[in-house]
């Protein structure tokens, strides 16, 4: 029987094995074993999540992709322009080598959009890190951010936007997702990652191959971080350089005659570039590891078929032109062998040093197994899920605004982002921090596009589904307030070890939760990625479905920001239980966490009035009749109403019922907007909310120098921002 | 006027450069990739920003030797313009043709932000800026930090050679408006005979109203009218 260290090592279970050896009718080569390590892992090979995604909307009549089956979702926007976008994590990588780990992510994400033949036009970050008081996480963190800047910067694509949070769940394993979104002109065509037919050849581009990353995709990402093991040798060393020179060189041979197809190589690197190539194609292929470019010599098969150096390209294309695409790329100075020949025997033959050492079915190389999991609630979610009354005494409600707004989940992140180049390309028309999501115009007319990445774990902690459902209603309110119609989702799931029966509910709740969201507002998720056996001190982290939503603008004159704009322009809040005090509004929100240490309750949302909010935004900033709109999502109402009055410098005048007053100061259980408007147009925005079957309510008047919320809160604008942006200490 | 610029591997505001100038009547330009050399109609010549080289080494360090400063360095000896954007003010310091020179910023982050700009009187590349005028460009750079021996900095105010200076939105020049810690809040400069400018903001990020200032298009334009 096989060795069991060795199965661990490439993340094969003995079942799995044994599967393996059904399938071929004999024992695998060290070589294959290799492979089906890569191809079957949970990285490559979804095996617990794929009977789940399947479920999940991936269609409209602006979508050209199939899900799962490119590099990533291509939507069709209208005027021979085509947006092409993708999430994806690296998450074990960052955790280990945070620099590195986080570049060759960002790495990873473009080069997956520039294989569509897409020109990379955003790049967006999602992340997650433990408390910064612990100085690891500081040290996480600020590699994470040196990675992104150095890498993305180099490449001339401007990072937009974003989000952080920071739970202790995420001390060991931090979370870094990345976003990128391309566009295709109507000059230029989308690229498959596919070959047409036999004959056709499959030339490497790039960088060297090199003993880097092996076992990234299976040993890395597809199990559980070991205390003090070093998988420093499993993580990647970027060159951003090297990348902006094959995203140049690639976008032009896409365009050139002869070209086929194009694929990334990425996790599990030539393996599951080549093999899944063959299988999309239908076709088998000839691979010659003696053509593959190596750092060093001596490199064996299984070194090179499992490295993953960075900033290599499959690019497939015509025999006729197999000498002038050679060309082309030795001009640009990049190394380019053709290293394969797809034909219609159906297997992948790999020859080395002459001799065949490898020929299998591809069929059977990714044919991973999918198994199905428990759906069964665990008791601990029963028992945080009864609330626990606010037990605070805190009533100095202007005190607890201030607490809560210089929680790190809430104040500034300007730190941050005037470290990422965010307005290369002249595109950028909403700044990072200006609104609810950034907004970039497409230089054809007055067409933009709104991108937001979204999802509070904490309410994804206390209900899986419901927090699920809550990032997507999230990600499409807030582009949504900026005046974009949401067209497009990237969902990367992010949890635990789907190994334990209660991840395993959490897998399959979230991604329920995401369906009935998808379905209620019609709304499609075009590509995505998936990272599980994170977890910290042997728990799971709080489950984060981080949602990337792209919305259309036709005319971006009209987009809208969060900053409280004109002295004397009324305030309304539009959306679902706008003056309900009940309790269970604080349920996960950061309220419980800074005030009351623990969290409780179940989250809620009503779909219905979140889409019936959305539509109603929709037409009263497609009518010009609001100058601000910002949504109530962390930290509640009046850390809303807070963040409009800082961004604009002006003060406001609330008067509002409150009751309860925490419930509805800091209840963040709603789908509600916080907008502002002039005197005159108060009345059609109501209109068009009563017409939506959605609650309107004026509170209130932009004024002054303070924030005055009721007799309860009185604070100076100056001193808000000053905690905002961290500048008091 | 032709306007040439000049792309290197890693470039990456070629385009936006392209972009910018394209609202100019009677401007048309040209990209002239590193091995090629200048064209004989080129009247201009801008060196992007970007990451020439990947960096390597220092900024600017290693596209010095792109043939094709050989022709930007003659084009400087006759006397015609060249503007240096960010990685190009690099180069042109790595080359020689700018004195000084540009280290990491102080807190050794790289910073994406709008500056305001205070700018000096009776340069040709600034010759169309309003006096008082304080321009609104961004920024976005890791090594902008701009330094020079005394020698050098005495020549260049005694020749009246610095043309931009980070100030704050009144105008004042202080640490407080010093983005990276160049010496004498120094942003952009020219050489002695005023043809040559190098600045670290990007005027081309500036050229729009959408973009939230249009400022940077009274650079482009000074240089298209005094040349």
């Amino acid at each position: 029987m096989i060795d069991k260290k060795l199965l661990k090592e490439i993340a094969l279970s003995e079942p799995e094995y044994l599967k393996i050896c059904e399938l071929l009718n004999r024992e695998p080569s060290p070589l294959e074993l290799g492979l089906f390590g890569a191809l079957w892992s949970e990285h490559c090979g979804y095996k617990h999540t794929k009977l789940l995604l399947k479920e999940l909307p991936n269609e409209s009549d602006k979508v050209l992709s199939e899900m799962g089956k490119e590099n990533a979702g291509v939507l069709d926007i209208g005027d021979g322009l085509k947006i092409v976008m993708k999430v994806e994590s690296h998450n074990h990588p960052s955790a280990i080598e945070p620099k590195e780990g986080a570049a060759t992510g960002v790495g990873g994400i473009v080069r997956d959009i520039f294989a569509m033949g897409a020109y990379p036009i955003a790049i967006l970050n999602s992340l997650r890190f433990g408390p910064q008081d612990i100085p690891r996480n500081k040290y996480l963190l600020n590699g994470v951010i040196e990675g992104i800047s150095t890498y993305g910067n180099c490449l001339g694509i401007p990072d937009v936007g974003g989000e952080i949070e920071f739970e202790e769940c995420y001390t060991t394993n931090p979370l870094v997702n990345a976003m990128c979104v391309g566009i295709i002109d109507s000059k230029s065509p989308v690229l498959n990652a596919k070959a047409d037919k036999e004959g056709d050849l499959a030339i490497l581009v790039g960088a060297d191959t090199g003993r880097d990353g092996i076992h990234g995709a299976s040993g890395l990402a597809s199990q559980s971080l070991e205390e003090g093991s070093d998988s420093r040798s499993a993580v990647q060393v970027g060159n951003p350089f090297l990348e902006k020179v094959l995203l140049e060189s690639c976008l032009i041979s896409g365009k050139m005659k002869g070209i086929v197809g194009m694929q990334d190589l990425g996790a599990a690197g030539l393996t599951s570039s080549v093999i899944e190539v063959a299988e999309k194609s239908n076709l088998g292929i000839d691979l010659n590891l003696d053509k593959v470019h190596t750092k060093e010599e001596g490199m064996t098969p299984y070194e090179i078929m499992l490295s993953e150096s960075q900033e290599r390209m499959l690019v497939i294309v015509d025999p006729k032109s197999e000498n002038k695409f050679l060309k082309f790329f030795k001009d640009r100075d990049l190394k380019a062998n053709t290293i394969g020949k797809f034909n219609k025997s159906k297997n992948v033959k790999i020859m080395h040093m002459g001799t065949e050492i490898l020929n299998t079915p591809v069929k059977i190389l990714t044919d991973a197994p999918a198994y199905v999991l428990s759906d069964k609630k665990p008791e601990w979610i029963d028992n945080i899920q009864k609330y626990i009354p606010s037990s605070n005494k805190i009533n100095d409600m202007g005190k607890i605004l201030e607490m809560i707004l210089k929680s790190p989940n809430i104040s500034s992140k300007k730190e941050i982002y005037s470290q990422f180049d965010h307005q290369v390309q002249l595109n950028t028309i909403v700044l990072p921090g200006e609104a609810d999501a950034a907004v970039l115009r497409l230089k054809k007319g007055k067409q933009a596009i709104s991108i937001s990445i979204d999802c509070d774990s904490k309410k994804c902690y206390l209900d899986p589904e419901i927090g699920a459902s809550m990032a997507v209603a999230e990600a499409c309110r807030n582009v949504i307030c900026t005046g974009a119609t949401p067209i497009g989702l990237t969902d990367g799931l992010n949890l635990g070890n789907p190994e334990k029966t209660d991840v395993q509910y959490q897998i399959t709740k979230t991604i329920e939760g995401l369906k009935k969201a998808c379905l209620e507002f019609g709304i499609p998720i075009i590509s995505g990625n998936v990272s599980l056996y994170n977890e910290s001190n042997e728990k799971p982290i709080f489950p984060t479905p981080i949602i990337g939503a792209i919305g259309h603008i036709n005319d971006y004159s009209k987009a809208v920001t969060a900053s409280f704009k004109n002295i004397g322009d009324k305030i309304i809040i539009i959306g679902d239980k706008i003056i309900e005090d009940d309790d269970n509004l604080l349920s996960g929100s950061e309220y419980q966490k800074i005030i009351e240490g623990k969290l409780s309750g179940s989250p809620h949302i009503d779909l219905k009035k979140e889409l019936h909010l959305q539509n109603s935004l929709l037409e009263i900033i497609d009518k010009r009749l609001i100058n601000s709109a910002h949504d109530v999502s962390t930290g509640g109402l009046s850390l809303a109403i807070a963040e409009s009055c800082i961004l604009g410098g002006v003060g406001s005048d609330i008067l509002l019922d409150a009751t309860n007053k925490k419930s509805i100061y800091f209840g963040e259980n709603r789908s509600a907007v916080i907008m502002s408007c002039s005197p005159k147009n108060t009345k059609k925005v109501s209109e068009i909310a009563n017409k939506h079957n959605i609650d309107s309510k004026e509170i209130g008047v932009v004024t002054g120098n303070n924030l005055i919320i009721n007799q309860d809160i009185n604070i100076k604008v100056e001193r808000l921002k000053s905690i905002f942006y961290n500048q008091s200490g | 006027m032709n306007v040439g610029i000049i792309v290197f591997p890693g470039t990456w505001s070629d385009r936006d450069c392209e972009f910018a100038l394209s609202s100019f009547k009677n401007v048309k330009s040209f990209f002239i990739w590193h091995k090629d050399s200048i064209p004989k109609n080129i009247d201009a010549i801008v060196l992007p920003g970007g990451f020439s080289h990947g960096d390597h080494l220092r900024a600017g360090a290693i596209a010095q030797f792109s043939p094709v400063m050989k022709d930007v360095s003659k084009f400087n000896q006759e006397g015609r313009p060249i503007i240096g954007i960010c990685n190009g003010f690099q180069i042109l310091c790595e080359s020689g043709i700018l004195p000084g020179a540009l280290i990491r910023n102080k807190n050794l982050k790289f910073n994406c932000s709008f500056v305001n700009l205070k700018s000096s009187k009776s340069r040709k590349f600034t010759s169309l800026i309003p006096e008082n005028k304080i321009l609104k460009i961004p920024i976005s750079h890791g090594e902008g930090n701009y330094q020079a021996d005394n020698n050098t900095l005495n020549a260049l105010l005694e020749n009246n050679q610095i043309a931009f200076q980070y100030c704050t939105e009144s105008g004042l020049i202080n640490n407080d408006s010093n983005p990276n810690g160049s010496l004498n809040n120094i942003a952009g400069i020219v050489n002695k005979n005023g043809n040559v400018l190098g600045m670290m903001p990007h005027p081309e990020r500036s050229c729009s109203l959408d973009l939230g200032s249009e400022d940077g298009n009274l650079i482009f334009k000074s240089m298209i009218k005094s040349f």
